[in-house]
């Protein structure tokens, strides 16, 4: 190419030499050149530490807990002793405060999370409104959970009992609300207050859903005479259903791994009632209370054998949601 | 024609009472729902402010908690996320810059982004295990250095995630004309792309700050908690958190006074930095589309 380019120039004398036929723009030597390897090594390797991140968190917590797995199996999840002198332990009480918890919050907040990313991807008000509306109701996830636990100890428990003890008086023929004089730390309160924290999460991915339908579905809906409710029920959840399942999976990944508020409002007694009127206990919460004073051995060991089972559960449905989103995003493309 | 006129009347006849009902029982509803929603943060902010105004003191940033103050728990708070930013942000925005620049759209790409994604998701208790057993039980003590870890831990996906968005912001042409000048990958990405992006990744960085500041569970058993002031990096470390959290069940009023004033402050260091980042990526996103 440069003696080709050199002959051309040849013809014309008069033009100046631009091109030195020794240059060569591919640098494959030189300062630039081990810069941008050494670059490209930092960046790769960088990017595998961070996998490496997860492995190596599920390997370190699984060898932490491997005395308890060795002394208990699997039959640690269904024993519900927790008997430190003893060093006699299970887990029933603890996975069923977290599972139940979870799914008090879950309940909660799916009518809510969805009527906020209703009214802030529909035009029920102007543009700025819902924007500011989707922003305020995002600020919550950005409160401290600790400060969300004082909040419903003082002021939100205060307010809600008198409310559990007519519960506890007018229908414990219900098992569900069998207690007597409910204290306002128990499971009920654990979950709405849980649901209360997820709420921003499932109510900011729901309505990025339900933003990203198109719009020509809505108008045909309208077109053939549908109200706007009718529109929103038969087109746009089911449109959007998959996406919204996974958004309310994060959030229940959320509910699952939530430590302080819970700690603080769930009442902390590891004896499994039906009622939701009793204090329960969760995992996180054992850990958050126990943790710190733990002897070494079989007692740390179940402690992380617990802290292993909320991670598997966490990451079980973290994975499922990350999938069933990542599907609808696919669509979109 | 005359079919048409039949019809008129029924189009513009006003809907049947069930559907109507439906229609403006369900808007109800939900705006309903909505005020519910926003009640308990407006709940939160002002029982606070309320509650915790009167303690606040100048002289609660300078004594540590031992003696009514928090001020230890100011320091400990700003070294534990100073320890986790300086190990999060490099590797978080070049593995940032890893998903951005040089595998868009590849396997592996996917794959990193679907493990940071599944990080986001870790419980902040079980970062907390994992710190325990890499730092605490090495260590032979709880410490700022344990604390900052888990911390780093927690807000490694966030500054990933947000890198990644900052620097798609940038247009493909100003790489291709960097490229074009013959700029190696390394200047391109350093020069152009990178510094275009700053104020984008700055605020990602921040917003993980946030979110770290207001960490509790990860710290009650790595950095543990101090009534005085800590004497180095490697001893137990007092944070904001912990201290609402230690001493909430405290029954002397200068200790309850103390936490709510604590709230205030942590809230303030926790709202403003996350409003002021999220507003400037909501922004930028409008930018983008417009």
């Amino acid at each position: 190419m440069t003696n080709s380019s050199g002959s051309a120039y040849q013809n014309e004398p008069s033009q100046p030499k631009v091109l030195d036929p020794s240059l060569d723009i591919t640098i494959i030597e030189g300062k630039h050149y081990r810069i941008d390897q050494s670059f490209t090594w930092l960046v790769y390797s960088f990017a595998a530490l961070t996998v490496l991140v997860l492995f190596w968190m599920s390997w370190v917590i699984y060898n932490q807990a491997h005395p308890a797995i060795a002394k208990f199996g699997l039959g640690f999840l269904w024993s519900q002793d927790w008997d430190v002198p003893n060093q006699l332990f299970g887990a029933l009480p603890y996975i069923y405060g977290t599972l139940v918890s979870s799914a008090i919050a879950i309940l909660l907040a799916i009518p809510v999370g969805l009527a906020v990313s209703l009214v802030t991807s529909e035009d029920f008000l102007p543009e700025w409104v819902r924007s500011t509306l989707a922003f305020v109701v995002e600020l919550i996830a950005a409160i401290p959970s600790v400060i969300i636990g004082l909040w419903g100890i003082f002021v939100f428990i205060p307010f809600i009992e008198p409310f559990q003890k007519w519960l506890a008086a007018n229908l414990n023929w219900i098992p569900l609300f069998n207690s007597i004089e409910p204290s306002g730390l128990n499971m009920l309160t654990a979950g709405i207050i849980l649901a209360i924290m997820i709420l921003p999460t499932l109510a900011a991915i729901s309505r990025e859903v339900l933003l990203v339908i198109p719009k020509e579905l809505r108008s045909a809906s309208m077109a053939l005479g549908g109200t706007r409710w009718e529109t929103i029920f038969r087109v746009l959840l089911p449109a959007g259903f998959s996406g919204i399942v996974g958004a309310t999976m994060l959030a229940l990944g959320r509910a699952l791994g939530e430590t302080m508020a819970v700690t603080m409002v769930i009442g902390n007694s590891s004896i499994i009632s039906t009622s939701l009127l009793e204090p329960a206990y969760s995992i996180p919460a054992l850990l958050a209370n126990e943790f710190a004073e733990a002897e070494s051995g079989l007692h740390v060991g179940s402690l992380t054998y617990l802290a292993l089972i909320l991670f598997a559960l966490t990451l079980a449905v973290n994975i499922a949601a990350v999938l069933l989103v990542q599907v609808v995003g696919s669509k979109k493309k | 024609m005359k079919k048409n006129e039949f019809l008129a009347p029924d189009l513009l006849a006003s809907l049947p009472f069930k559907r109507l009902l439906f229609n403006n029982g369900m808007t109800a509803i939900a705006f309903i729902f909505t005020g519910l929603a926003l009640l308990p943060l407006l709940s939160v902010l002002w029982e606070i402010i309320v509650r915790g105004i009167s303690g606040l003191k100048p002289e609660m940033f300078v004594k540590s908690v031992i003696d009514n103050g928090f001020a230890n728990a100011i320091v400990g708070t700003f070294t534990m996320v100073a320890i986790a930013a300086l190990l999060s942000i490099p590797i978080g925005v070049v593995t940032g810059i890893f998903l951005a620049e040089f595998s868009q759209g590849t396997k592996i790409a996917n794959f990193v982004r679907f493990i940071t994604t599944i990080l986001t998701g870790v419980p902040s208790i079980v970062v907390g295990v994992f710190a325990y057993s890499v730092i605490v039980l090495l260590t032979k003590s709880f410490s700022a250095i344990a604390g900052g870890f888990a911390l780093a831990v927690i807000m490694l996906p966030v500054v990933i995630l947000t890198t990644e968005e900052a620097l798609k912001l940038i247009p493909v042409s100003q790489r291709l004309a960097s490229a074009a000048l013959g700029g190696t990958r390394f200047q391109t990405t350093f020069r152009i792309v990178v510094a275009a992006a700053i104020p984008g990744i700055t605020t990602g960085i921040l917003l993980a700050i946030a979110r770290a500041a207001g960490e509790t569970a990860p710290l009650l058993f790595t950095a543990l908690f101090s009534l005085d002031w800590s004497q180095d990096l490697f001893s137990p470390t007092a944070s904001l958190s912990v201290l609402i959290f230690n001493l909430y069940n405290d029954p002397s009023p200068e200790k309850n006074q103390l936490i709510w004033t604590a709230c205030i402050v942590l809230l303030a260091l926790v709202l403003f930095t996350s409003i002021v980042s999220r507003l400037f990526i909501n922004n930028k996103r409008k930018n983008r589309v417009s």
